[in-house]
């Protein structure tokens, strides 16, 4: 972490991931082409932590824009502790109250089932998202990392609520995160499909939180949901896309990292960002670039767009059913390190247990290694679900 | 063989709003020094969004009524992807699917009779910076970037320069009436799509595209010299007409294709998801019909019949402020006809002593109303008048007690005139002799002596009078 204050704050303490703006700190979101980038501003989020007297206590690494598994290829990387995600690693290590990350395709979520803590990516548009360092609009969203369910709450209460300086923002002044509503008598599916995609520890894992949600007199019923695969396909067309056009602005002319060597402006532009991205960024906007082509759009962005609708309806049916979906978060419960190479592929794969909520907006907690996913502004069913668990201990 | 020009426009104008289009920063007209009016947003740095400008949305709408538009009441915007130094996001904001207003129609007199014009749509979108080159570098101006425009689509329903140019006269004058743009230089900009076809043909001949001129004199050339090319191109087989972007060059008065480079770019458009859908409701709609002005072409009806001159009324129509100000001095109760020479004549000569124009006028409506009821009433004379209005555009004084502060008023004291009378008649013994030999001339050359005297001031009719009376029993 790139400590900015070592003032301890009796409120709490928040370390910030390289992805949000902090206010005349360098924010890089991991990348070597924001390096020595400095913001005139602090995210939203970030300020009204600041109001309310929690103290920021700095930036942690990231994977370059959050691209990849758990922050493994940031451009900043201090070798140790890549495959658990900086922030979620100091939370899970008592050094911060809590942290914010942006979860634009599940990485915050997978760094906390690793590291052991909860993060919420809540519903979209109720957190503002000024001051991110933005890629995929349409499904990012700032949420919280902590020790507990009810520090998830706390921190969730000061940062959500409408920002005029976010177009997407909600008109709500706030929302329910209330973690102790009665939990007897609630309905959860586990997702067969998905299950199939985890290890043997995993699964167990499941198993185990299942059998904890029914002592609290929770029902719990395995069932068959056939969308996740589509709806995973559908968020990396669409997340790619609107990355390859959010980075498309870091071209050298204006600030970040330029090329030294160049000789007119197409050079300018290609010599940096070859040298200025990592190669997973560069599969991104190669694959974002594809779709989003003229003769490609209809049947890559476009689609993407109609399965979004329907995925919507579906998942609506399906939480009207039960109060929460109970699903893997990775599907093992460490990751070896990789080849950068085989990034896009790996990520790719692993987001079928995240995407569909960066999808369609929906609110998704990790607990206790797994995820629970609700419906829109369900956060307080899916932290009270968790917390009961969390209060019956090991 | 007689060939037909066929020609579609599209022309872009900045819109006059206080700030940009989805940041606060000051809009078109405010900076003066290079990358004076930029901040995070309109430079392109990360962690900001882009915030809805709602005035941007009235003006377009605004816009979309004066052109008989169809207005969509679900608008949206879509990012258009392209590299350039002076475009910060490296890409564009603008309306592809859902644009704001469709199916328009603004009719023209031309010398052959009236001809419509179909308006496909309207759409808003952002202005691109600016490019400044010295030797061998090159400056980035984000100025302009984000500075809102809207861009008038046609359908292809030009045949000739000349209908070109009326219509973009007529927009012009719409625009500036309307509060929407005052069109200065540079502030409006045309793309001119042309083909040619022999007369009678239905299909269309090969189209080529001259981007981005500002200038009428240019348009007007450019659209000459292109479709001779084409005509020579297919009488005389001078060369092969392929469809592409040309530039008009203002010193050769010629066009040139530009590098492919340029224009084969697919700007891969997608919606733009940090801008919500906007939806346009009967009472929002209602409430910009509400306050927009009154088409060119009925205020023009308007003042014709007031008895307005062509020429007053050509000035009138096309400054938004000044026929506001003629409008309230005719609602206090002046006559049009008058009243639009007070403002035309009277007001501009004021100004134009102090080397301003008409443009820099600003008076209250209520003071010149007091002003032309002054002189109507025969309180005072035009010259009076014309002194009152000086202080007034001057000092910002209240015309009525100016006028008798300073004695401009003819309701002189009777005794008072009397006895200037007397002293004129008295100091001029040589004309009395000669008015009672039975020289007219004589009575008119103390007339005029009494009334310097006055300095203008009193009834001329009673000074008359008086004189005469005086004159026949003296």
């Amino acid at each position: 972490m790139k400590y900015y204050t070592t003032q301890i704050s009796e409120k709490g303490n928040i370390a910030i991931d390289d992805t949000i703006l902090v206010k005349d700190v360098p924010t890089t979101a991991g990348s070597r082409i924001l390096e020595g980038f400095k913001p005139l501003f602090s995210a939203e989020a970030v300020t009204r932590l600041e109001n309310k007297g929690y103290g920021i206590s700095g930036k942690t690494n990231v994977g370059e824009f959050g691209l990849d598994l758990c922050g493994e290829f940031s451009y900043y990387s201090e070798k140790e502790a890549e495959l658990y995600g900086a922030a979620a690693q100091l939370v899970a290590d008592g050094d911060v109250h809590g942290a914010l990350g942006v979860d634009m395709n599940g990485s915050p979520r997978r760094a906390a089932a690793l590291s052991k803590v909860c993060f919420l990516k809540p519903t979209y548009g109720t957190v503002s998202r000024y001051g991110i360092v933005s890629c995929a609009a349409s499904g990012e969203q700032l949420g919280v990392y902590a020790k507990n369910v009810n520090a998830v709450s706390e921190i969730m209460a000061v940062i959500a609520g409408h920002d005029e300086k976010d177009g997407t923002s909600l008109k709500n002044e706030s929302y329910d995160y209330a973690t102790d509503a009665p939990v007897s008598g609630k309905s959860v599916c586990i997702v067969k499909e998905l299950l199939e995609k985890a290890d043997e520890e995993t699964r167990a894992k499941i198993v185990a939180f299942a059998e904890k949600l029914r002592a609290q007199g929770v029902k719990v019923d395995e069932i068959s949901v056939d969308f996740f695969d589509i709806a995973n396909t559908a968020w990396q067309i669409l997340m790619t896309a609107e990355t390859c056009n959010n980075v498309s602005r870091y071209d050298g002319v204006k600030y970040g990292f330029r090329a030294k060597e160049y000789r007119n402006i197409d050079e300018l532009y290609i010599n940096t960002r070859t040298e200025g991205f990592n190669f997973l960024t560069k599969a991104v906007i190669l694959y974002g670039s594809d779709v989003l082509s003229k003769n490609r759009y209809d049947d890559c962005y476009g689609k993407s767009l109609k399965v979004r609708r329907v995925i919507s309806e579906k998942f609506k049916e399906l939480t009207e059913k039960y109060d929460a979906v109970l699903t893997p978060v990775c599907s093992k419960t460490a990751y070896e390190a990789y080849d950068i190479h085989e990034a896009f592929e790996k990520v790719f794969k692993e987001s079928v247990f995240t995407a569909v909520a960066n999808l369609i907006g929906t609110p998704a907690l990790v607990s206790g290694g797994v995820q629970l996913l609700g419906k829109h502004f369900g956060e307080s069913t899916l932290l009270s679900l968790a917390g009961a668990v969390e209060r019956m201990g090991e | 063989m007689n060939y037909e020009i066929v020609i579609g426009l599209e022309t872009h104008v900045e819109l006059d709003t206080q700030s940009k289009i989805f940041c606060s920063c000051g809009g078109h007209s405010s900076p003066k020094e290079p990358n004076d009016c930029v901040c995070p947003a309109c430079s392109g740095m990360p962690g900001m969004l882009p915030v809805m400008n709602k005035h941007v949305v009235e003006l377009a709408v605004t816009a979309g009524l004066m052109l008989n538009c169809e207005i969509s009441r679900y608008t949206t915007f879509d990012k258009k992807n392209y590299y350039y130094p002076d475009l910060p996001c490296a890409y564009q904001i603008t309306q592809l699917n859902h644009p704001i207003c469709t199916n328009g129609c603004v009719s023209l007199q031309t010398s052959q009779g009236n001809r419509d014009i179909r308006i496909k749509q309207i759409h808003m979108e952002e202005d691109a910076g600016k490019l400044v080159h010295e030797g061998k570098h090159s400056y980035v101006d984000f100025n302009r970037t984000s500075v809102p425009l809207i861009e008038i689509v046609t359908q292809p329903d030009f045949h000739s320069a000349e209908e070109v140019l009326l219509y973009l006269n007529k927009l012009k004058s719409m625009f500036r009436s309307g509060g929407i743009s005052e069109c200065e230089e540079g502030a409006m900009r045309c793309d001119v799509n042309i083909s040619v076809r022999p007369e009678g043909s239905e299909e269309f001949g090969v189209r080529t595209e001259i981007k981005n001129m500002s200038s009428f004199d240019a348009i007007e050339r450019a659209i000459r010299y292109e479709s001779q090319r084409h005509m020579d191109a297919l009488e005389f087989g001078t060369e092969e007409l392929v469809q592409e972007t040309r530039r008009f060059d203002d010193v050769s008065g010629k066009t040139f294709a530009m590098r492919n480079k340029e224009t084969e770019a697919d700007y891969r458009y997608f919606p733009d998801a940090n801008i919500m859908p906007i939806i346009i409701d009967d009472e929002w709609l209602e409430q910009i019909k509400a306050t927009k002005p009154v088409a060119v072409d009925e205020k023009a009806d308007a003042y014709r019949e007031a008895g307005i001159s062509e020429k007053e009324i050509e000035m009138l129509i096309h400054n938004n402020k000044l026929s506001k100000l003629l409008d309230d001095v005719i609602a206090l109760g002046c006559g049009a006809k008058d009243a639009a020479t007070w403002i035309l004549t009277d007001c501009a000569g004021v100004l134009r002593k102090d080397g301003k124009s008409l443009s820099n006028l600003s008076i209250n409506a209520e003071k010149l109303a007091a002003i032309i009821k002054l002189v109507d009433s025969g309180s005072i004379n035009r010259n009076a008048g014309k002194k009152i209005l000086i202080a007034v555009v001057e000092k910002d004084v209240d015309p009525v007690t100016y006028c008798k502060e300073n004695g401009l008023d003819r309701k002189v004291d009777a005794s008072a005139i009397e006895s200037i009378i007397d002293k004129v008649i008295n100091e001029n013994p040589r004309a009395l002799e000669d008015y009672k030999n039975g020289k007219e001339k004589a009575k008119q050359a103390l007339f005029g002596a009494c009334m310097k005297e006055l300095k203008g001031a009193g009834n001329p009719a009673v000074i008359k009078e008086l004189l005469e009376s005086k004159l026949n029993n003296a």
